[in-house]
């Protein structure tokens, strides 16, 4: 039968679980196939999340972008701290207060992980820039790479932290 | 022949439909590449400040080498992050209207965020 769809299977590289592909014989007019409503029907939409298997890679590109906007939101806490410190020994000392709080030390210790592993990311995605990093055992690497080396480095930036104290 | 739409001199300005070709592209490239000895700097001088009281972190942030790490760390992450959240907010709105909109205020906060920044570290290095 013309234009039936096939599955394709597994394409690990972006996380798919499945692909449906519409193969279209060569004779076949694209305004037959239009017309053909069980091929409409067959048509897949456009992918929703659902249907992705969750693969490492995967997972990290959505972390650089979620680090990314909560980085975003976390320079508002860079120019408080940095006003703050403008406006005299007051506002700074409320505001080491603030930060120094237990609520407060939960928040930067999340900005200091994302700023950490988005730093990572982007390095990542400067190698990808150059051309390399894009075999399987590669990207995989650098993924484990990634989010290990974001906790490790966080870790020391607190122990030295406690230490400085 | 001419093989494609454009006219020779959109060809030779290469900016491509966008009208900006890959400006945005290269200044997330260059800023992401800045952050990286930036980002290790900026987390040296905040891990230095830790614990300490208000005149000493006042002198710390008034010497001139820390004053211009942080406004070079500063200056080089508002642009990453407007040009950054410019890509998010493209691909997630899609209506006219408000993508101009927050497109806009993309672009405000970056510039506030960045000029608040900037002057408070600059009064701090040579304010009274
Ligand atoms: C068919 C599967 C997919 C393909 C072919 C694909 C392809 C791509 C490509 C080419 C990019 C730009 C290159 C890059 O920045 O790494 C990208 C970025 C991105 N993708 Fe996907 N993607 C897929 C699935 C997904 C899924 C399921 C999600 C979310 C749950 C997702 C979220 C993102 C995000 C947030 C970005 C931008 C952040 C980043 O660049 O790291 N992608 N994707
Ligand atoms: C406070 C500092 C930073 C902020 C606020 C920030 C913010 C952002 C945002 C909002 C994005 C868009 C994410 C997306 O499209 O999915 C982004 C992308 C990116 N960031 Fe950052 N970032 C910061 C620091 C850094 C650093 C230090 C690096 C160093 C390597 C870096 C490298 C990158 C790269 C390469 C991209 C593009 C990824 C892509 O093509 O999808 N960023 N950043």
């Amino acid at each position: 039968m013309q234009g039936t769809p096939s599955l394709v299977g597994d394409l690990p590289h972006c996380g798919i679980a499945q692909v449906w592909v519409v193969k279209l014989s060569p004779d076949i007019e694209l305004e037959e196939a239009m017309a053909d409503s069980k091929l409409e029907r067959a048509r897949p939409l456009s992918p929703h999340l659902q249907i992705y298997k969750p693969a490492m890679t995967m997972v990290m590109s959505v972390f650089h972008r979620l680090t990314g906007v909560a980085l975003y939101g976390g320079t508002l806490f860079l120019a408080a701290w940095l006003i703050a410190a403008a406006m005299g020994k007051g506002s700074f000392e409320a505001v080491q207060w603030v930060y120094g709080s237990l609520l407060g030390r939960l928040v930067l210790l999340g900005f200091s992980w994302a700023l950490l592993h988005h730093m990572l990311g982007g390095i990542r995605h400067l190698i990808w820039d150059t051309g390399r990093g894009y075999g399987v055992s590669e990207r995989a690497l650098l993924a484990r790479l990634t989010l290990i080396g974001s906790l490790v480095l966080t870790v020391l930036v607190w122990v030295a932290a406690y230490m400085v104290r | 022949m001419q093989r494609s739409m454009e006219t020779p001199l959109k060809r030779v300005r290469g900016l491509g439909s966008a009208h900006a070709g890959t400006d945005h592209f290269w200044k997330q490239r260059a800023t992401a590449l800045a952050g990286i000895p930036l980002t290790i700097a900026f987390l040296v001088i905040v891990l230095s400040t830790v614990g300490k009281d208000f005149a000493t972190v006042k002198a710390t942030l008034a010497h001139p080498l820390v004053a211009i790490l942080m406004l070079l760390f500063v200056l080089s992450s508002v642009i990453h992050m407007r040009i950054g959240m410019q890509v998010i907010i493209e691909d997630y709105v899609h209506e006219e209207g408000p993508k101009v909109l927050l497109l806009m205020l993309n672009t405000f906060f970056a510039i506030a965020v960045g000029l608040a920044s900037a002057f408070a570290i600059l009064k701090l290095a040579f304010g009274a």
